[in-house]
């Protein structure tokens, strides 16, 4: 398992690694389809358009009947990969997700953009809080967010691989690289970035690298962290989670709200076990407003700083 | 595909409409009355237009049925019962618990249905992504779409349409179920369609408006679509009758969703029968 030096690596936006992963899948797979709804540029899809046209359907500002259309194309034996913005591709789609797609357990990829706080400037309206939340509850529904360029590229691979609907989130703003890219992943298998003993760190997409920064502050402070990257939070890595409870602390760290995400993913496994206890660090159940990510971070905890405060905090 | 005489078309119409009509009374529950609107379109389609094949429902090549306005799912249940996609004594079965006959058409369930409908407005979009995946597999077959007249008040139904004809899908057939009426009301009184084939007409697809229960029309409508490859989808509004062929639910909109009492049950197929002899 090889992590990069984060001060010394490159930030990518992982819808960049959306963009070139579809691109090299459309290729080598004609099933593959993009299905844009006129954001096509923002999410990355340009080069897939330009060098596949014939599998490239633009609906227009039109995203049911993006998820719709999409479902019938999976009945035909398309793999089509729905793309715009996260508060769009979970919200705006999720009745005709739920009915069209997941209920008939059909193979389309809810492949979106501008996932979490990220859209930062564009305000509350355009980020994407609650979307892993809701796709979470559909039934059949499988709900993935890579931490870094070459994770992201891994998992859209493997989306198309596997079948069944898929929600895969990405980041609109440069994320650090992490992961060497020839680091293999697998829907449903955490990432053990590091194993420790007194406190345990679960974190997902662009707050990887938070946790990452965080464990080495606690290991200088002679605190064991285990750290994992729970890039799928469903289906959850259980025997993962379970490894936490043995060591009883944890602090869950996403760029979601706080509520029915990862932090609530992992929870629900702690309260069944009957032990442990679990800190969550997420959107604190409000929306956001115009303003740079990184003080959009800072305004809901979502930092270094509160990271390593909340697991001293549980020790 | 096999092919039946326009009398041989009007029995098997009343017989899906006996199928139907049983289906709701056994469970005491369902939609009668758009089922019985949509069943002489419905029954055309299944016994003389559709190249399907019942011992194989998935085959590749086959035509693609999607009933949008999947509450009147006894029809389509009734005309799969009668083709042989599932055993006639299934009927019995409607509505109950892992039945293939659920409350609104289940693809995971019941052979023959091409995918899960029931949420009204989104059945048309996936008849779009069959009809476009159909042409760019360069296959011959088609897709024929169901909408309920009530169903066109959601706008995704507008969003599918303008799909269809930017991406030239003249192998997609959309029937129109216009029967005027729906849960609350006329569709006049809740919220008026206007001229449903003008807006399909409008959005650049090719229109017809039929006598929904003229099996002459209906056939001649259905010959005239199948070779007009210009690039065009189809339309084709049906003027229509709600509880058609049942005096009393007839332009009832209390019988949309209710299933009649056994006196009612015997009436409505002692005039179905009356039909079947006529």
């Amino acid at each position: 398992m090889t992590v990069i030096d984060l001060k010394a690596t490159e930030q990518i936006a992982t819808r960049q690694a959306f963009g070139d992963e579809i691109a090299k899948l459309g290729r080598d797979n004609k099933n593959i389809l993009v299905v844009d709804a006129d954001i096509g540029s923002s999410c990355k899809t340009t080069k897939f358009m330009n060098e596949f046209p014939k599998q490239h359907i633009n609906v227009g500002i039109a995203e049911q009947n993006a998820a719709g259309l999409a479902a019938g194309l999976a009945t035909t034996g398309k793999i089509p990969f729905v793309s715009t913005y996260a508060v769009f591709g979970s919200l705006r789609m999720a009745e005709q997700i739920r009915q069209e797609i997941c209920y008939p357990n059909l193979n389309v990829k809810i492949a979106c953009s501008h996932g979490g706080l990220t859209p930062a400037n564009d305000g509350g309206s355009h980020q994407a809080i609650e979307d892993m939340g809701v796709l979470r509850t559909l039934p059949n529904m499988t709900v993935i967010m890579g931490a870094d360029y070459h994770s992201t590229r891994k998992l859209v691979k493997q989306a198309a691989e596997v079948y069944g609907p898929v929600y895969l989130r990405f980041t609109r703003d440069t994320v650090p690289v992490i992961y060497d890219e020839n680091e293999e992943f697998e829907i449903g298998k955490a990432k053990h970035l590091k194993d420790g003993k007194d406190v345990a760190l679960i974190a997902n997409g662009d707050t990887v690298h938070l946790a990452l920064q965080s464990a080495e502050i606690l290991e200088d402070k002679g605190i064991s962290v285990k750290l994992l990257d729970m890039h799928t939070i469903k289906p959850i890595d259980r025997e993962a989670v379970l490894e936490c409870i043995e060591i009883g602390k944890i602090v869950t760290v996403e760029d979601h709200n706080i509520i029915n995400g990862l932090g609530s993913a992992v929870s629900e496994i702690v309260a069944e076990q009957g032990k442990g206890v679990v800190r969550r660090i997420g959107v604190q159940d409000q929306f956001g407003e115009s303003a740079p990510y990184e003080k959009l971070l800072e305004l809901n905890g979502i930092t270094v700083e509160n990271i390593v405060n909340m697991a001293e905090e549980i020790l | 595909m096999e092919s039946m005489t326009l009398e041989e078309l009007k029995k098997k119409a009343i017989e899906l409409r006996e199928t139907a009509v049983t289906m709701v009374y056994k469970a005491q529950s369902g939609h009668p009355g758009g089922s019985l609107s949509a069943a002489d379109f419905v029954t055309a389609l299944y016994f003389n237009e559709m190249n399907v094949n019942p011992e194989e429902p998935e085959w590749a090549d086959r035509d693609r049925f999607v009933l949008s306005k999947g509450h009147v799912a006894p029809i389509q249940y009734a005309a799969l019962a009668h083709k042989g996609f599932v055993p006639l004594e299934t009927i019995n079965t409607l509505r109950e618990y892992g039945s293939p006959f659920q409350g609104h058409p289940d693809s995971k369930k019941c052979p023959g249905v091409d995918i899960s409908t029931g949420s009204l407005g989104q059945g048309l979009s996936c008849a779009v992504g069959m009809a476009l995946g159909g042409k760019l597999d360069e296959k011959a077959y088609r897709v024929f779409a169901v909408v309920g007249d009530g169903e066109c008040q959601e706008g995704q139904i507008w969003e599918a349409a303008q799909t269809a004809v930017k991406y030239e899908l003249d192998n997609l057939v959309v029937f129109i179920d216009d029967n005027g009426l729906q849960i609350d009301g006329t569709t006049e009184e809740v919220m008026p369609n206007h001229d449903l084939e003008k807006k399909f007409q409008a959005f650049g697809f090719e229109t017809k408006r039929i006598d929904g229960h003229s099996m002459e029309e209906i056939v001649e409508t259905l010959d005239e679509v199948r070779e007009a490859k210009n690039g065009k989808p189809k339309c084709v509004v049906c003027n229509t009758v709600k509880g058609k062929g049942v005096s009393y639910m007839e332009n009832v909109v209390g019988w949309h969703g209710k299933a009649p009492n056994e006196e009612q049950y015997n009436l409505a197929m002692e005039e179905l029968a009356r039909g079947l002899h006529a």
